[in-house]
């Protein structure tokens, strides 16, 4: 076999068994695979190794998942499975089971539809998530997409071309335009500095004390990502997890059955405070967070160190533009702030609302915009 | 710089200009030089990102362009921008000397002012550049699409005067410190490797190399110290550029040995955050000076 046809049976090999332990492999990255192949030669591992983690790998993350990958591989024993993504102990599908009598009611009531409908979504606008039924869930879905979340706006450092006659002089517009006047600058233009929507971070906890909201608060997160590009949506349980990517797909149903394989910790504890640090440390300090309008979806129940909640969200505080803080718990009339978690951290927080309901997320989406 | 042989010859060849390139990073590079493909390096601050690109321009002999990246960075910023205030004056000389106005000259080389990326791509010297695109996860998503654009065929275009594509590519290094994901496509285009904190042989080695004013016996401290504090869980665990700073505070002090006064005074150059400093505190100077002892002992 000439080499050349070598190195691209080997590539192909491996980027298969690379797809099959649940890496993306582009057929791209599996020619550039074969061309480092070429130019290191197939005799050291070491070589080899490197040579698919350069031209494979596009996350530090993956490494580990690549490592067992390559060790099989080269030892050829070719048979790795995915790591066991533990099913996710609860189904995000907004269909769970609930009365059913309540959906005999709703079919006997669903009359003239405009009306009802619209009537329909009054009512659901502020009713309490945790006492949705599985249609009224199935309604707010549908609504949350029109839900439009922007963050405040900044001024940017890009200029946009003004028609006013002041701010800083276009210089580029003025001499186009004097070739009209034979060389003589007399229309002159001018820029002004645009305006910009800050970036939104959505901190979603799904512990088990949050499980009734979650599920509609992470369809909100969801339609806030789908919606604009500068979202960036975590969900914070035991662990942090970042759930951007999967929440990014315009499907909702796949999109929320791909965060929660994402998510493995769904409905367990919380550890608010380490998993605000994780998030301060990975990303939010290092630029996430930075001048961004920070959202935290969550009741305050902490089985972790206040102190540690307490410590990050001042960290968190230095850095944002503005944290909103949604708690479901606060509409209830004699709520008070009583949860440890929820103390501590009450001090770093600029926006303290409810969230409970289609008009309270209302309210989150012009709170964020502010 | 396609003629390099194999891995080995990239890691001397850096060495020889005092960079310590491990396996990994010295394939990265090899690769990058023989499938002339940009190479995006991720990793902590301070672990020596930006300093690959200027080893390879020493060592290559292609003169250094760098182009830091930031929040609303566009094309007149990066590519090119014509000389407006030089084509006004120009308009106005050829006005008052009643000649026509000729358009082409107007738009032409001599009122260009081109920007690191077009100098990258319309170099003309022997030797390619090693551009450095430093940071890009602080520029926005548009840039990075406009980015990937020039790196997929090295080729610029002006509306006004034509294609500039380059002879040879010039060395592309793309750094990013990962506060926000890189765009895939990009990715894809550009070899990865993602740079990790030294262990304590290769970072004394680095001091060996990078502080040569500092002793052995110092330096193995130093190194020991820093890896111990990266163990502590801190905010920002201090990068090889720290270690290099820190010996070097040291030694600018008069020390030639690191003692609990010594860290104490000079702690500021190796931990940037107050309660990183007090974390290191609480957890004990004295400590780390003994966790010192253990790879000299291990020797």
């Amino acid at each position: 076999m000439p080499p050349e046809a070598e190195h691209d049976r080997i590539s192909l090999a491996f980027a298969r068994v690379l797809r099959g332990a649940g890496l993306n492999v582009p057929v791209g990255s599996t020619i550039t695979f074969a061309e480092a192949l070429a130019a290191v030669g197939l005799d050291r591992r070491d070589d080899v190794y490197w040579a698919g983690r350069v031209t494979l790998l596009r996350t530090p993350e993956d490494g580990d998942l690549y490592d067992r990958a390559f060790d099989a591989f080269w030892d050829g024993r070719v048979e790795i499975t995915a790591p066991a993504t533990a099913a996710p102990p609860l189904t995000l599908a907004f269909d769970a089971d609930r009365d059913e009598s309540d959906d005999e009611n709703d079919t006997t009531e669903i009359g003239p539809t405009m009306q009802v409908r619209y009537s329909r979504a009054e009512v659901l606008r502020h009713r309490d998530f945790a006492a949705y039924t599985h249609a009224e869930l199935a309604e707010a879905r549908r609504l949350m997409t029109d839900l439009r979340l922007a963050g405040a706006l900044r001024r940017s450092r890009r200029r946009r071309p003004t028609n006013r006659e002041r701010g800083r002089p276009d210089l580029r517009r003025t001499v186009r335009r004097s070739l009209r006047s034979g060389g003589e600058p007399i229309d002159r233009a001018f820029s002004a500095p645009s305006r910009r929507p800050r970036r939104i971070v959505l901190l979603c906890d799904v512990s088990g004390s949050m499980e009734a909201y979650s599920r509609a608060l992470l369809r909100f997160v969801q339609a806030a990502v789908v919606g604009r590009g500068r979202v960036e949506a975590f969900a914070l349980g035991t662990r942090l997890t970042r759930i951007t990517r999967e929440l990014s797909s315009r499907d909702p149903d796949a999109a929320l059955a791909a965060a929660a394989d994402r998510v493995l910790d769904w409905s367990g504890g919380t550890r608010l405070g380490d998993g605000l640090r994780e998030f301060n440390d990975r990303w939010g300090v290092r630029g996430m967070a930075r001048g961004a309008v920070v959202v935290v979806l969550s009741d305050g129940w902490d089985r972790g160190d206040p102190d540690t909640l307490g410590e990050e969200m001042a960290r968190l505080a230095r850095v944002a533009h503005r944290i909103v803080w949604v708690n479901p718990l606060k509409a209830t009339p004699e709520y008070a702030p009583l949860a440890r978690g929820m103390a501590a951290a009450l001090p770093h927080v600029d926006d303290f609302i409810a969230g409970h309901s289609m008009a309270a997320l209302e309210e989150l989406a012009a709170v964020i915009a502010k | 710089m396609t003629d390099v042989k194999n891995v080995d010859e990239v890691r001397e060849a850096l060495a020889a200009h005092d960079y310590l390139a491990d396996e990994g990073l010295a394939t990265a590079i090899f690769l990058a030089l023989r499938l002339e493909r940009p190479l995006l390096l991720e990793g902590e601050a301070g672990v020596g990102k930006t300093e690959v690109a200027k080893v390879l321009a020493r060592w290559t002999g292609g003169e250094l362009i760098r182009l830091q990246c930031y929040e609303g960075i566009d094309a007149a910023q990066a590519v090119y921008e014509w000389d407006y205030s030089r084509q006004l004056l120009h308009l106005r000389a050829s006005e008052a000397g009643g000649g026509p106005i000729d358009e082409d000259e107007l738009y032409s080389e001599r009122f260009l002012v081109r920007r690191p990326l077009l100098r990258a791509i319309a170099h003309t010297g022997a030797q390619p550049p090693v551009l450095l695109v430093d940071e890009v996860d602080r520029a926005d998503d548009e840039f990075e699409a406009f980015l990937l654009e020039i790196l997929s065929d090295y080729a610029i275009t002006v509306p006004e005067l034509g294609t500039f594509r380059a002879e040879t590519p010039p060395i592309v290094v793309v750094t990013s410190n990962r506060t926000r994901d890189v765009h895939d496509a990009l990715k894809r285009r550009c070899l990865y490797h993602w740079i990790g904190h030294p262990d304590f042989e290769r970072e004394l080695a680095i001091l060996r190399v990078r502080a040569p004013g500092v002793r052995e016996e110092l330096a193995r401290q130093v190194a020991g110290a820093v890896e111990a504090l990266r163990d502590l869980d801190l905010y920002k665990p201090p990068g090889v550029a720290e270690t290099i700073d820190w010996a070097q505070a040291v030694v600018a002090l008069g020390s030639t040995t690191l003692d609990a006064a010594t860290v104490e005074v000079t702690l500021g150059t190796v931990l940037k955050y107050r309660e990183d400093q007090e974390r290191a505190r609480s957890h004990g100077l004295e400590q780390l000076l003994n966790a010192v002892e253990r790879p000299e002992r291990a020797s």
